[in-house]
């Protein structure tokens, strides 16, 4: 760990003011919010994340609430921890996705730490990126190579890999989040604007490094959830172990059926993309059908279409689309 | 004077250091600190192999608290420990050239004021390297060519049995690198005064830690002094000198102050040993009654590139079935890695997934059931040197075994066992066994005029029960209850006991126990009738007796008596003291021509989901034949304990290392998967047959801290095999493996 520099602020201005100091927000910011600091501290214990400056938002009043809107809306704040949300009521009784997503995920006492906004900026856990012993890493060092392709690369992505990098989107979280159609409020130097999860996720592609659309300065303050018709929903995930471990492969499933046929169709996939993967080729096959294994597994053939394997990652392939037709399997028959 | 009534063996006795652990008053080697403590913090080889070019600390010496930077151009000079003396695995001191030889070698250690200002130093201190590519490579058929094997046991014709052989098995079987991932860090603290050495150390063998410390530092044993009173585990991973307590002891040697070097996590892969990697060749032979007629086991293990560190996959082999026929040989192959060491049930665990595996796939193809077949070969003496065993009831172990498990259900076709919500369980089986012995050890103990006792021996509690193993063996000898009993070990003060490996401690026990205290009461009857103000003055001591704590004659009743601490306080004496040894088995008259070994049987249940490829233990039944039981609560949690780390070593554990780089890429504990508490089997039955083996002892002990790993992972597999028809002969089961069935009949399903 190098010296950095703890400032405690007490207002979303102040934090924003001081992390406007960063040249990017991205791999190599010299000023990092910290809140629950379950991957920063990590990070910063390898040598992988080097601020020079550290900004805790922890007393940042407000944050830590979640808040029915007047709209039917959810309002999650930034600093709303994993284990409250999870056990939330709104989320429980609405959102039950989301919560089976959050207790998937890490362990129990990570979870009582990691928060909503923390758990958005989570870096892979890609053993490349993590080791400093290797010198290539596009993400850590861009233009340095990769050294997951060619090396060991079991839990690496398959879809929206390139050739710079095939590191995994860790979360568990924000792949529920996907198909809740999330919107991630940012208050920056400009002002406060929206953006939705859709739009939040960058694809590695010639710049890995960059992760996600924020730009220096902007916190983000809260995430809101738009109300949803009532719903099915389901998060499965597949892993080695049967806890404390990232997806192999995870769905989040949410649809609705009416009269016997599938509608509001949003299926995402954790564990297999460079960002949570939300799968419109499945939702698509998916979307006015009546259940069925075909069907299921129409969609999760199509939704793999674009997967591009390595040696040692080859047998996602078939997982996801297990994953995906007992998801659809148990959501439908629920 | 062995008091049948009063006795707490075979009970389950709650742990007299329990309240200390659950209280945090347990000190570790890592919470000693003293005034002046220096913290020091290695530097790791970044490359694999090569030669340091350069070290460069002038950056890291001019940063804020920095002391002193050692490497091998000004480190004090260190030497090799003696071989076949003092048992050192990584025989190579840290800074012995510039020479790396597996990724992570120390090639640097910062020493400073604090632990934060050690660490940032280490990390400035820039080392250059001519690296050369390392040999990392994960196919160990060098070592298994014919000129590279060395016979280990043999009788009969292998070669002729195999080929007239009518029902064979030929297969290779393989096990990964697994790391030792104790709670507890390995850890250092020395402190240097005088001449002379105290280490605090995290060692399952003081007396060997003091020996090799002594010839690694170069003085004499007596200036060495090793504590280790609480350890966080070992699991054979403590059992040796790692250099990480030699650059402790050198610094606090050379700059005159206490240090403490307390390895990282990171560190647990590289610097302290592993189990090594195995590939074994097991050929299998048998008449279609299924009588063996020929094993053939040959093994490579993966070892480092200056040690001959080997894992003896043959250790159960030559002595486990009866077969007329037999040869097994053994190799090693080097490998830039670290120097690899014992992990619980060195040689036997590897082994015995890959003979048990074999049996298993015999008894398919012979159409019989796994059980039938190992009944059918049970030997009637240890055919590998002609003695009858000990107390061998591998029989009942299996048969009770089978009865507790319901296996007369099974239904041996694959994947026939369907549940309601479509999960398919699997039913497998396995032998098991680990050898039992005594080793040398030696006791002190001593009546106190307080009404105490002590018990004292430089052996030390691993964390699995020896201080109340100790104080249960004193209460059964003496009748005295345990609350007055302490036991003093780990301290090299003491007199010298074994070492914490081999589940040989509880076994080696007793004899030198009995002996201390029966000296120490000799002693205390001598005071009673010599003593002026003693009641007992003028008898004779042949007129006395001692029970329960009292002195009295003979022909009265011991309720009648007078307690030990009144007499000794009648004479003013503090304590009334006595020494005690035994020799090993190798030189006890009751052990020799007997063949001592520990068995079991392993019944294991898996939950089959082919819909996703999930797979979990979800029942395993184990009977132990381990001698007379000393604790049943530590006993049994011992087992459960070796059933849960088989789980791992079964489904989840292996090292993982970069191909190209040599390094581990797994190295943390998020990435090297042990069985978390979700991953445990519900249902875990454990029985222990509880025959004493007066080979041992008067009471019978064996030991039990290994068996239970014995023979898990090859009944998982065959349980495995049993539920999806997929048979793992390479560790772990991996989703992959599992993948196979379904994927065979959904091409579809492998194409993007």
């Amino acid at each position: 760990m190098i010296d950095f520099e703890l400032t405690r602020v007490g207002t979303p201005d102040a934090a924003v003011q001081i992390a406007a100091a960063t040249p990017t927000a991205q791999q190599g910011a010299t000023v990092r919010f910290i809140a629950g600091g379950t991957n920063l501290i990590d990070y910063m214990k390898l040598d992988v994340e080097t601020p020079q400056h550290l900004v805790d938002i922890n007393r940042i009043p407000d944050l830590a609430k979640v808040e029915k809107q007047p709209d039917g809306s959810l309002k999650i704040g930034a600093l709303v921890r994993n284990s409250d949300l999870a056990q939330a009521p709104e989320v429980l009784a609405e959102y039950p996705v989301l919560s089976q997503a959050l207790l998937s995920g890490a362990s129990a006492q990570l979870r009582n730490k990691a928060t909503t906004s923390g758990n958005l900026l989570q870096r892979t856990r890609c053993p490349y990126f993590r080791d400093l012993a290797y010198a290539e890493c596009n993400k850590r060092t861009p233009g340095s190579g990769c050294a997951a392709i060619g090396g060991y690369h079991r839990n690496h992505a398959i879809l929206g890999v390139s050739d710079q990098c095939i590191a995994t989107h860790a979360s568990d979280m924000d792949v529920a989040l996907m198909v809740l159609d999330a919107v991630i409020h940012v208050q920056g130097i400009k002002g406060n604007r929206t953006i939705p999860i859709g739009e939040f996720y960058k694809l590695p592609g010639t710049t890995p490094h960059i992760e996600n659309a924020l730009e220096p300065g902007d916190l983000i303050t809260h995430v809101t959830l738009p109300a949803l018709p009532e719903t099915k929903q389901i998060y499965l995930k597949l892993r080695d172990r049967a806890s404390y471990e990232f997806a192999l492969a995870s769905a989040a499933i949410v649809m609705q059926v009416q009269g016997g046929r599938l509608r509001h169709v949003r299926v995402a996939m954790g564990g297999v993309g460079t960002r949570p993967w939300r799968m419109p080729e499945a939702e698509h096959a998916l979307e006015g059908q009546a259940p069925g294994e075909g069907v299921f597994r129409a969609a999760a053939d199509a939704a793999l279409k674009t997967a591009r394997p390595h040696t040692d990652n080859a047998f996602k392939i078939p997982l996801a689309k297990l994953c995906m037709i007992r998801a659809l399997t148990t959501v439908t028959n629920a | 004077m062995l008091k049948e009534n009063a006795t707490t063996i075979g009970t389950p006795v709650p742990r007299i250091d329990g309240p200390y652990k659950t209280t945090g008053t347990a000190k570790y080697a890592s919470d000693h600190n003293f005034p002046g403590l220096l913290h020091a913090v290695p530097v790791c080889a970044t490359i694999a192999k090569g030669k340091i070019t350069g070290i460069d600390t002038a950056a890291a010496e001019a940063m804020r608290g920095v002391v002193k930077i050692y490497h091998y151009g000004n480190a004090p000079h260190l030497y090799r420990p003696i071989p076949r003396d003092a048992r050192v695995d990584e025989a190579r001191p840290a800074f012995e050239d510039e020479n790396v030889y597996y990724s992570g070698q120390y090639v640097a250690v910062v020493v400073a004021e604090t632990i934060e200002q050690a660490r940032a130093a280490a990390r400035a201190v820039k080392v250059s390297y001519a690296a050369e590519k390392p040999d990392n490579h994960l196919d160990l058929s060098d070592g298994l060519q014919e000129d590279a094997l060395h016979e280990a046991s043999k009788r009969g014709d292998v070669d002729a049995a195999f080929s007239t052989g009518a029902v064979k098995i030929d297969a290779t079987y393989v096990t990964p690198v697994e790391t030792h991932n104790p709670m507890e860090l390995h850890a250092s603290v020395a402190t240097y005064d005088n001449g002379k050495f105290v280490l605090y150390e995290t060692t399952q063998s003081i007396v060997n830690h003091r020996t090799a410390m002594a010839q690694m530092l170069g003085v004499p044993v007596e200036n060495v002094q090793i504590i280790m009173k609480f350890l966080g585990s070992g699991f054979g991973g403590k059992l040796w000198v790692w250099q990480h307590s030699l650059l402790a002891a050198s610094a606090a040697r050379d700059l005159r102050r206490p240090v403490k070097l307390v390895t990282d996590r990171h560190s647990q892969f590289t610097n302290v040993g592993h189990r090594p990697r195995t590939q074994q060749r097991l050929r299998l032979a048998a008449t279609v009654e299924g009588k063996l007629t020929c094993i053939q086991h040959d093994y490579s293990s993966e070892t480092s590139i200056l040690d001959n560190v080997g894992e003896n996959c043959g250790e159960s082999t030559p002595f486990l079935w009866s077969t007329p026929n037999l040869r097994v040989r053994s190799s090693m192959s080097h490998r830039n890695v670290g120097t690899p060491t014992a992990m619980r049930g060195p040689g036997a665990v590897p082994g015995l997934f890959a003979l048990e595996s074999a049996m298993d796939e015999l008894a398919i193809r012979l159409k019989m059931d796994p059980v039938q077949l190992r009944l059918l070969n049970e030997p009637e003496k240890d055919e590998s040197n002609g003695l009858p065993f000990s107390s061998r009831h591998m029989k009942e172990c299996l048969t009770l075994g089978a009865e507790k498990f319901g296996w007369a259900k099974r239904n041996p076709v694959v994947g026939s066992m369907k549940k309601p919500d479509g999960t398919i369980l699997g039913w497998g089986m396995a032998g098991a066994s680990w050898g039992a012995g005594r080793m040398p050890t030696s006791a002190n103990f001593a009546f106190r005029d307080d009404g105490s006792v002590r018990i004292g021996c430089a052996t030390q509690d691993i964390g699995t029960g020896t201080y109340t193993v100790f104080s249960q063996m004193v209460h059964h000898i003496t009748g005295i209850s345990m609350g007055r009993i302490e036991v003093a070990l780990g301290d090299t003060s003491l007199p010298p006991g074994p070492l914490s490996g081999g589940s040989r401690v509880t076994g080696s026990l007793f004899p030198a126990i009995q002996e201390a205290v029966n000296a120490a009461t000799k002693q205390l009857l001598q005071i009673a009738v010599n003593g002026v103000h003693s009641p007992f003055k003028g008898a004779k001591v042949d007129e006395l007796a001692f029970s329960e704590g009292r002195v009295y004659r003979k022909a009265d009743s011991s309720a009648s008596g007078v307690s030990f601490e009144e007499i000794l306080r009648s004479a003013n004496l503090r304590s009334a003291i006595g020494e005690g040894s035994s020799v090993a088995s190798q030189q006890d008259p009751k052990a020799k021509g007997l063949s001592l070994h520990s068995f079991g049987a392993q019944f294991v249940e898996v939950e089959w989901d082919p819909g996703i490829a999930r797979l979990r233990v979800s029942r395993v039944v184990t009977v132990i034949d381990g001698g007379q039981i000393i604790n049943l609560k530590a006993a049994t949690n011992q087992v459960e304990g070796a059933i849960v780390m088989g789980v791992g070593m079964g489904l989840l554990e292996e090292t993982i290392y970069d191909q190209r780089y040599g390094h581990p890429v797994n190295a943390n504990y998020a990435d090297y998967l042990v069985p978390t508490h979700a991953d445990c089997p519900p249902a875990i039955d454990v029985t222990f047959l509880d025959y004493p083996d007066k080979a041992m002892s008067e009471i019978g002990a064996r030991g039990i801290g290994e068996i239970g790993l014995a023979g898990v992972a090859p009944a998982i597999t065959a349980a495995v095999y049993h539920a999806s028809g997929v048979r793992v002969r390479e560790l772990p089961v991996r989703i992959e493996d599992l993948l196979q069935p379904i994927t065979k009949n959904h091409r579809a399903l492998f194409q993007p």
